[in-house]
């Protein structure tokens, strides 16, 4: 049983890192419609800018803003350079961010160098704290409850101001929103700037709990994240975040019990969804007759 | 005497390939309820959407209070006041009632508290079912929170596109005696199909065929003009 419930707090962590990738890339598809391959991009310079920034600070609060700081920058920059100019065509955009991806990998090495990164937790997340015979670590339990908090906000934000129903709205219908006055330009700059922080931030906690960064991680994590859009339902972030949990347990257990097929349970996962459910666990529905 | 508050002059309007509109001429004089008559494809809809920049024209001069807004873009013409009720209502589904209409809302001031609770005196319906999800509302119910939503806003102009489509006519009858309600505050072009209503709200229209102007004129004159009607409209 201990070991069960140190399995799951392991999965719930491991799920709650990939919601904040998942979870701004679910946004940016849902309400612009563009497929982001350098998300993970994003992720991966937050996890560099995350551990400079802790080696140069020694104040963790201090790296995790400058990452964010650094999601924020290159969102824009993204937007503004690399999707402007091909809204509405899903090939050029699949090229495009590739590309941009592996510019931003390399990119890494120019600015930090080539070599990995060693990531360290800050002292007061160090511990573990034992609880009966289960063994809690505290940097998981952080993440655990960063992620929540920030489920939490994101959907306050949705549900109670007035941007985050224009958000919701975009989602269903850009055309309509237009009409009634609303520069969905701008929108979408914000979605995309604030879906890139949340990457950033991703990245700057899953350094500090792997203890390494390196450039290539962007590809791999921005890959799981795909995969938790298509399971959770493109434009959900409650469909990521339950996706996304579900792919962190699922591979947390997998890799104890039957380690060679760890990353298969997450492919079989997506054909399930696919299969049975194509828009995913949750639907974002349109408008009237669409 | 009434001023012209719209004026369409040679517009012509592609969607992809296809010459839509064609040379299209119009007018709307404030306070007046102005129909956009015609058969299926005739152009009404592009007409209504090139106005609100969501097809803009490629040529000719779309001008609103004197200021010409041919290539604005849709959300800088709906701040300028116009009002705009699709064909499809654009619901947004999963946003409740009460979502839908804050999200319509350019100010939340007070000037814009009173006229919502006008316009939820005009459709009681939508206080009822305010935290219902729009998606689960009837047809009638859509197109009154759709109307609503437009009025909410202080505009001068209302584009409303075919709001009896697909109604119960005693639905029909509520959503007229709405918008006769409006016309007295705003100024109203109608997109419609269904004669009775175009000739109750009406007081000019214009006749589209194959996205030309064909024929305009007081309602009352079309009302008497039988050969008209058979010929553009196909009433009998």
């Amino acid at each position: 049983m201990d070991l069960f419930i140190n399995l799951a707090i392991n999965g719930i962590a491991t799920g709650m890192l990939i919601f904040l990738i998942a979870c701004g890339l679910t946004l940016i598809f849902g309400l612009m419609d563009v497929l982001n391959f350098a998300h993970g991009g994003i992720f991966a310079w937050g996890a560099f800018v995350g551990v400079w920034g802790y080696s140069v600070t020694q104040n963790f609060l201090i790296s995790i803003v400058l990452a964010v700081i650094a999601g924020l920058l290159i969102g824009l920059i993204t937007e503004y350079l690399i999707i402007r100019p091909v809204y509405g065509n899903h090939i050029q955009q699949i090229l495009i961010t590739l590309g941009f991806m592996l510019v931003l990998s390399e990119f890494i090495k120019v600015v930090f160098g080539p070599n990995i990164l060693a990531a360290q937790k800050p002292p007061f997340l160090q511990d573990y704290w034992l609880v009966g015979d289960v063994t809690i670590i505290k940097y998981r339990a952080f993440t655990i409850v960063v992620g929540f908090i920030i489920f939490v906000a994101i959907m306050a934000v949705l549900k109670y101001t007035k941007i985050g129903l224009i958000v919701r709205a975009g989602v269903m219908d850009k055309e309509m929103i237009q009409a009634l006055g609303v520069n969905i330009r701008l929108v979408f700059i914000g979605v995309f700037m604030v879906g890139s922080a949340l990457a950033a931030l991703g990245g700057a906690l899953f350094a500090p709990s792997s203890g390494v960064a390196y450039a290539e991680m962007g590809m791999e994590f921005g890959i799981f994240a795909f995969i938790v859009v298509i399971i959770g339902g493109m434009g959900s972030v409650p469909g990521s975040l339950i996706a996304a949990l579900l792919v962190g347990l699922s591979n947390v257990f997998m890799a104890y019990y039957v380690p060679s097929l760890a990353m298969a349970v997450t492919m079989i996962l997506m054909f399930l969804v696919l299969i049975f459910r194509p828009e995913g666990l949750f639907k974002v529905s349109g408008v009237s007759n669409k | 005497m009434t001023n012209t508050l719209l004026k369409l002059e040679q517009i012509n309007t592609y969607i992809d390939q296809f010459h839509i509109l064609q040379n299209v001429n119009f007018e709307v004089k404030s306070g007046e309820v102005t129909v956009l008559l015609g058969r299926n494809g005739a152009g009404k809809t592009t007409t209504l959407r090139s106005i609100m920049g969501l097809n803009s024209a490629l040529s000719g001069q779309i001008v609103y209070k004197d200021e010409d807004i041919t290539k604005l873009p849709a959300y800088k013409i709906a701040k300028k006041g116009i009002g705009y009720v699709p064909e499809d209502q654009g619901i947004f589904y999963d946003l409740t009632v009460g979502e839908n209409m804050r999200v319509g809302m350019r100010q939340e001031d007070e000037a814009t508290k009173d006229r919502m609770e006008w316009v939820l005196e005009l459709f009681p319906d939508l206080k009822k079912f305010w935290k219902k999800p729009g998606g689960q509302l009837s047809g009638g119910q859509k197109q009154m929170l759709s109307i609503a939503r437009s009025y909410v806003n202080d505009n001068d102009l209302l584009l409303i596109d075919e709001p009896s489509k697909g109604l119960a006519p005693v639905i029909v009858e509520k959503v007229i005696e709405s918008i006769e309600k409006m016309k007295e505050k705003t100024t109203v072009v109608l997109v419609e199909q269904n004669f009775y209503m175009a000739s109750r709200l009406g007081d000019s229209f214009f006749i589209l065929d194959d996205g030309m102007t064909v024929h305009q004129g007081d309602m009352k004159e079309l009302r008497e003009n039988e050969e008209l009607k058979r010929k553009y409209l196909g009433i009998a």
